[in-house]
């Protein structure tokens, strides 16, 4: 199919194509970032924000606004775009855009779940979830004792049953448990959209095998760095990591047996790729790599969108959008709590 | 000929008007006012001179996010008003003007008063929701515990009228059978009984046997009355359910479930007795809630009737107070933080209205300091202003629809309102077709003042703008009509008898031999004994192209001349000399020759051909023309014409770009400074390089330029002439198509004697013309006289790179704008 997608791509994905490219314009510049660093208080970035796409969002709220209010307004821009897009596709590209909320959706089941192990409200616990990631039955997740009883009761009917495979035991739910829940179901997701993705071949897999790559990558690395100093075994922590992408099979070998951040370091720079991003970060220091990481997806990201007949822009762009969120909220709390010479620490730039 | 031209009135119409720059030094205190009172007069165009500013920075930011903040309340009460269904028929209440201050202080009471209303009737709805929900799950589950025990003792009858029958349970009282329940409850089956969304009733069954391992009994009927969601207003399908199981942990589990479902779930004694007893409290405490919530709405209904016979004017005062603060946003303070200091574009006539203004203004807020209004120069070109009315606003957009004029341009408009219909009828020729136009142009002028009220749809609004323009559409297609003699492809003998008749009365040979002219030619149009002839296409299409070819060559002149008036007004003679003299001598002598000869072909009957005449012009213009020859001298007369052509081409492409040049170098020699020029000195000598007086001249680029517009030229003058063909070609389709309509539908089902076929034969001939013949065939030769008029017409001499004039105007406001 390689090389052929300009004969027959538009028939069924020109439309969304141009749709989620004029969305992808939409996104704030850095005029726009500009001038909301030099917001006074957060009535002044609503009124910014209202003249960008986020404008019918926020027009109807009254003030004072809250932090809370701007995001949970933003992520429903968010969700309406992702939806309509949902409601134009057509198959192999509905399946696509439905991988892309998996993740929140694991995200939003470790979050019920811990939730309700600390004895949370349930009501309150779901304002939290992210919308994409809601799925029919997720308040019943409070029922569910252990691991077993969740998947038979709950996640049975979701996408997410196949990746439980792995981590179905009878324990009861602890943090421990279900923070290796949480990377084993990842690793699981993001190793079915590789596999989906190369299904679906061209452009799409060769673009998206590469995203994806560097998602898991950095899912190891992060895995590796929070693990050092627990009772996580060498072993167990090498089951976490996706069986794909630039650092497997040696890489995993090496971050596996890493005690430290210097040797997550030694063993990341062997990769051109990520000596880059190390290269950025002074010794011993892991606060940074967040960032680094985001900035270096941003750019990957961004790349996606100069070839044309693929998914993987629906990817990037409400990746970029998840981003801007981020940002906004950054830039928001900073404006809230009159910090605002931290502004440029967690913003990442998106142009 | 100068002075002719110099003496001819000026022409006011083609031209914009004359605008000026002016500069407003007003007072802090009259600001306000004076920036209103310009917004009513709607003359003043103000231009941002805080660009580099964003939006917060700027010195009236916090009224308008107060404004922005009122329009937000309005919008809540518009939005409770119509989800009240109070809106009613909008009623002008005159009420006393009020303050903004004041009306902030009232939306903000409004506002309050109308959330705690909200809130409390919600509070009240979900009690009595509650209340409801209960009465019903009473009611059903009931039903089931009832059929459920008497399941039970029939099964207990059986058995024990099998193992025991000693008389002890097989004359159960009613009392003990009552009791039953009770030792069901003490065997360890308990139940729980709710209410739930009928939408979430299959997940939570199946959730429910999940949990349970499938040890429950669900049982399930559809409540009979719809309960109101509070959020959101809406009447929900709702089912009740009981379950029955077994088990303390069971029972944790279910109501686990029950909550994450958001099934509420209600105690349901049961005993009977007590069920009625629960049921009749629960009656009573509904009426007495359903009082005091009608009660609450009809309280809330007032209050938002309060609010709605203002509603309108509010929101109109408010976009009106916005208006001028973000206006008041692109003025500037001056060095003493007293004034500000705006500048901006008027058109001169209204100088005075706006000094007038102004002074009202200083005299309103009793302001110390009168407001200076000065004209000053400025750098940009100004922006083009036509003045226009209901009836050439239609025609002034579908030129400024291909770009607005240039400053002072002649705006071809002006002709456009005549050519355009014309060029359509041309097109659209059927006096019948032409009718049923007028009628729907007449309909929607006729209901004018109703509708330009309403808000209409895109494409009826599209139709009610361009009700004039289809007016004299149809008018003049209902002439051309009676020219082509067609109605609905049918020709009528209106202006008389037809000039020809057949050689006998049987009229046998009228196709083989033809008719014999008896009278007169026919007085008006085409003879209608045309019609059905062997000869009838070839005539039709000689004329019609024929004229198409004149008609394009006349509107082509036109462009050309009103090239010259612009050179003219512009006073730029190069242009003349260097561009219109040639492009003029061109045209003329190659296309004019051509419509010279078709009239004098015309004239005399002569049978020349004039395609060979033409091309043997070019390929052998010494050649005898022999049969082909007009008129006397017409060969020495070709020769001239065909020099004069060739000279004209190098005529247009080479003096122009060497005499700017020349220009430009006198201008700059020999000082080290550039002239301080004003822009309209640098108007007066080049307009064509108004815009980049400041910058290098650069030849090649002005010879390419003049390059690129000669060969335009010279190819145009052929493709065009050709393009205005299209006249012929959609009127001979228009009429080819409705006579196929008419013959092979209409005249065709008539020929039977069966009036279903002639029903059927009328309805797809109405059909047909409605649809295809007055919709696609009018939008074609639409969009072909656009073209006309935007290509073959405009390009000799409409720059058409200006921008428009958009004042700061209240009228211009729409509610669009929130």
């Amino acid at each position: 199919m390689y090389g052929f997608e300009a004969l027959t791509f538009n028939i069924h994905g020109g439309y969304l194509e141009a749709i989620v490219r004029g969305h992808r314009g939409g996104l704030l510049t850095a005029a726009d970032y500009n001038n909301l660093c030099q917001c006074e208080n957060l009535d002044d970035i609503k009124m910014h924000l209202s003249a960008t796409e986020y404008g019918p969002y926020l027009q109807n709220e009254p003030s004072p606004l809250h932090t809370t209010t701007i995001v949970e307004k933003c992520t429903l821009k968010l969700v309406d775009d992702y939806k309509h897009m949902l409601c134009q596709a057509t198959e192999p590209l509905s399946t696509f855009l439905e991988y892309i909320t998996y993740g929140h959706m694991i995200d939003n089941v470790v979050l019920i779940v811990t939730g309700t192990l600390h004895e949370r409200d349930v009501q309150e616990l779901l304002e939290k979830c992210h919308p994409l990631g809601m799925f029919d039955s997720i308040a019943t997740l409070a029922v569910a004792q252990n691991m077993r009883e969740l998947y038979r009761l709950v996640l049975v009917d979701t996408p997410l049953a196949p990746y439980f495979s792995e981590c179905i035991t009878s324990d009861d739910l602890d943090d421990m448990n279900i923070e290796i829940m949480r990377n084993t179901l990842y690793k699981a997701y993001l190793e079915d959209f590789y596999r989906f993705c190369q299904k679906l071949g061209g452009a799409t897999a060769e673009i998206m095998s590469d995203l994806l790559a560097f998602e898991a990558d950095r899912r190891a690395v992060n895995i590796t760095i929070n693990s050092i100093g627990t009772e996580l075994t060498r072993d167990d922590r090498r089951k976490l990591y996706s069986n794909f992408g630039l650092l497997y099979p040696y890489g995993h070998e090496e971050l596996a047996v890493c005690e430290d951040i210097d040797q997550v370091r030694a063993a990341m720079e062997k990769y051109p790729p990520y000596q880059s991003i190390f290269a950025k970060l002074s010794y011993g220091e892991s606060q940074m790599l967040d960032k680094a990481f985001y900035e270096e997806e941003v750019k990957r990201l961004c790349l996606a969108f100069e070839q044309q007949f693929h998914y993987a822009v629906f990817f990037a762009y409400m990746r970029l959008r998840e981003q801007e969120i981020r940002n906004l909220m950054w830039i928001s709390e900073c404006v809230a709590q009159n910090q605002k010479s931290r502004v440029h620490d967690s913003v990442v730039f998106i142009f | 000929m100068a002075q002719f031209i110099d003496n001819i009135p000026s022409m006011d119409l083609m031209r914009s008007e004359k605008m000026t720059f002016a500069q407003l030094i007003i007072p802090v205190e009259s600001a306000h006012r004076a920036v209103s009172y310009l917004g009513e007069l709607g003359l003043f165009q103000f231009r941002d001179l805080n660009e580099n500013k964003s939006p917060f920075q700027r010195t009236f930011i916090n009224q308008v996010k107060r404004c922005a903040e009122m329009s937000r309340k309005l919008r809540f009460f518009k939005d409770q008003i119509s989800k009240a269904g109070l809106m009613s028929s909008p009623h002008s209440v005159l009420q006393p003007d009020i303050e903004l201050e004041e009306l902030e202080y009232q939306l903000a009471e409004h506002e309050h008063e109308l959330i705690e209303l909200n809130s409390n009737s919600e509070k009240l709805r979900q009690s009595y929701n509650e209340l409801l929900e209960f009465k019903i799950v009473l009611q059903k589950a009931f039903g089931f515990l009832a059929s459920n025990h008497s399941h039970e003792f029939s099964e207990r009858e059986l058995e024990e009228n099998v193992y025991l029958n000693d008389g002890y349970f097989d004359t159960a009282s009613p009392l003990e059978k009552e009791l039953k329940p009770g030792s069901s409850y003490q065997s360890g089956l308990r139940f729980i009984s709710g209410m739930i969304c009928k939408s979430k009733v299959l997940r939570f069954e199946r959730m429910l046997f999940r949990a349970t391992r499938g040890n429950m009994l669900f049982n399930q009927a559809a409540a009979d009355e719809l309960i109101e969601d509070p959020v959101s207003n809406e009447k929900i399908e709702k089912t009740v359910f009981v379950v029955f199981f077994s088990g303390e942990q069971a029972r944790t589990k279910i109501l686990k479930i029950c909550e994450s479902f958001g099934a509420n779930c209600y105690p349901v004694p049961e005993d009977i007795s007590k069920q009625r007893q629960i049921s009749g409290e629960v009656s009573t405490r509904l009426s007495d809630l359903e009082t005091t919530l009608d009660a609450g709405i009809r309280h809330r209904n007032k209050a938002l009737a309060s609010v709605e016979c203002h509603l309108a004017k509010w929101m109109n005062m408010v976009r009106r107070e916005k208006a001028v603060y973000d206006t008041l946003n692109m003025l500037n303070f001056d060095v003493t933080k007293k004034c500000l200091v705006g500048e901006g574009w008027c058109p001169v006539f209204a100088k005075l209205q706006i000094q007038e203004a102004l002074q009202r203004a200083t005299l309103d807020s009793s302001s110390q300091v009168g407001i200076i209004f000065h004209p000053m120069d400025a750098a940009e070109s100004p922006p083009t202003y036509f003045r226009t009315n209901r009836f050439t606003s239609a025609y002034q957009e579908i030129v400024d629809a291909y770009g607005v004029a240039r400053y002072e341009e002649a705006n071809p408009a002006v002709y456009t309102v005549i050519t355009f219909p014309f060029l359509f009828a041309v097109m659209f020729g059927d006096w019948g077709h032409g009718i049923c136009l007028l009628l729907g142009a007449l309909v929607l002028i006729a209901r004018e003042s109703r509708l330009s009220k309403e808000r209409l749809g895109s494409f009826m609004e599209m139709l009610f703008g361009g009700r004039y323009v289809l007016l004299l559409m149809s008018l003049f297609s209902i002439y051309c009509g009676l020219i082509y003699n067609e109605f609905f492809s049918v020709p009528f003998h209106i202006f008389g008898k037809s000039a020809y008749s057949c050689r006998d009365a049987s009229c046998r040979d009228a196709h083989t031999a033809g008719l014999v002219k008896l009278r007169d030619p026919y007085p008006f149009g085409v003879d209608p004994s045309w019609r059905g002839s062997r000869s009838e296409l070839a005539f039709l299409n000689s004329l019609k192209m024929k004229m198409s070819i004149l008609l394009g060559v006349a509107q082509m002149n036109l462009g050309i001349i009103l090239s010259y008036f612009n050179a003219h007004y512009f006073s730029s003679s190069v242009d003349i000399r260097y561009q219109f003299v040639p492009q003029m001598i061109f045209l003329n002598s190659l296309f004019g020759y051509l419509s010279l000869l078709i009239v004098i072909k015309w004239c005399n009957g002569s049978q020349a051909d004039l395609y060979h005449v033409m091309i043997y012009m070019f390929l052998s213009p010494t050649d005898n023309l022999g049969e082909n020859q007009l008129f006397r001298g017409q060969r020495p007369l070709q020769i001239v014409l065909l020099l004069l052509a060739l000279i004209a081409v190098p005529w247009m492409l080479f003096p122009k770009p060497f005499i700017l040049k020349k220009l430009h170098h006198e201008r700059f020699q020999g000082r080290t400074y550039g002239m301080l020029t004003t822009s309209e000195m640098d108007l007066e000598e080049e307009p064509d390089s108004a815009r980049q007086h400041d910058e290098e001249f650069n030849f090649s680029e002005v010879f390419v330029h003049q390059m690129i517009h000669s060969i335009e030229f010279v190819l145009g003058a052929v493709s065009n002439t050709a393009s205005y063909l299209r006249l012929w070609a959609l009127s001979l389709a228009h009429s080819e198509l409705s006579t196929v309509f008419y013959e092979k539908v209409l005249v065709l089902a008539w020929g039977y004697d069966n009036l279903v076929i002639r029903l059927v034969g009328l309805a797809v001939f109405a059909f047909a013309t409605a649809f295809i013949l007055l919709m696609m065939e009018t939008l074609s030769a639409f969009l072909h006289a656009l073209r006309l008029h935007w290509v073959e017409f405009q390009n000799k001499f409409y720059h058409g790179d200006g921008y428009k004039f958009r004042p700061f105007s209240f009228a211009s406001l729409t509610e669009d704008d929130d």
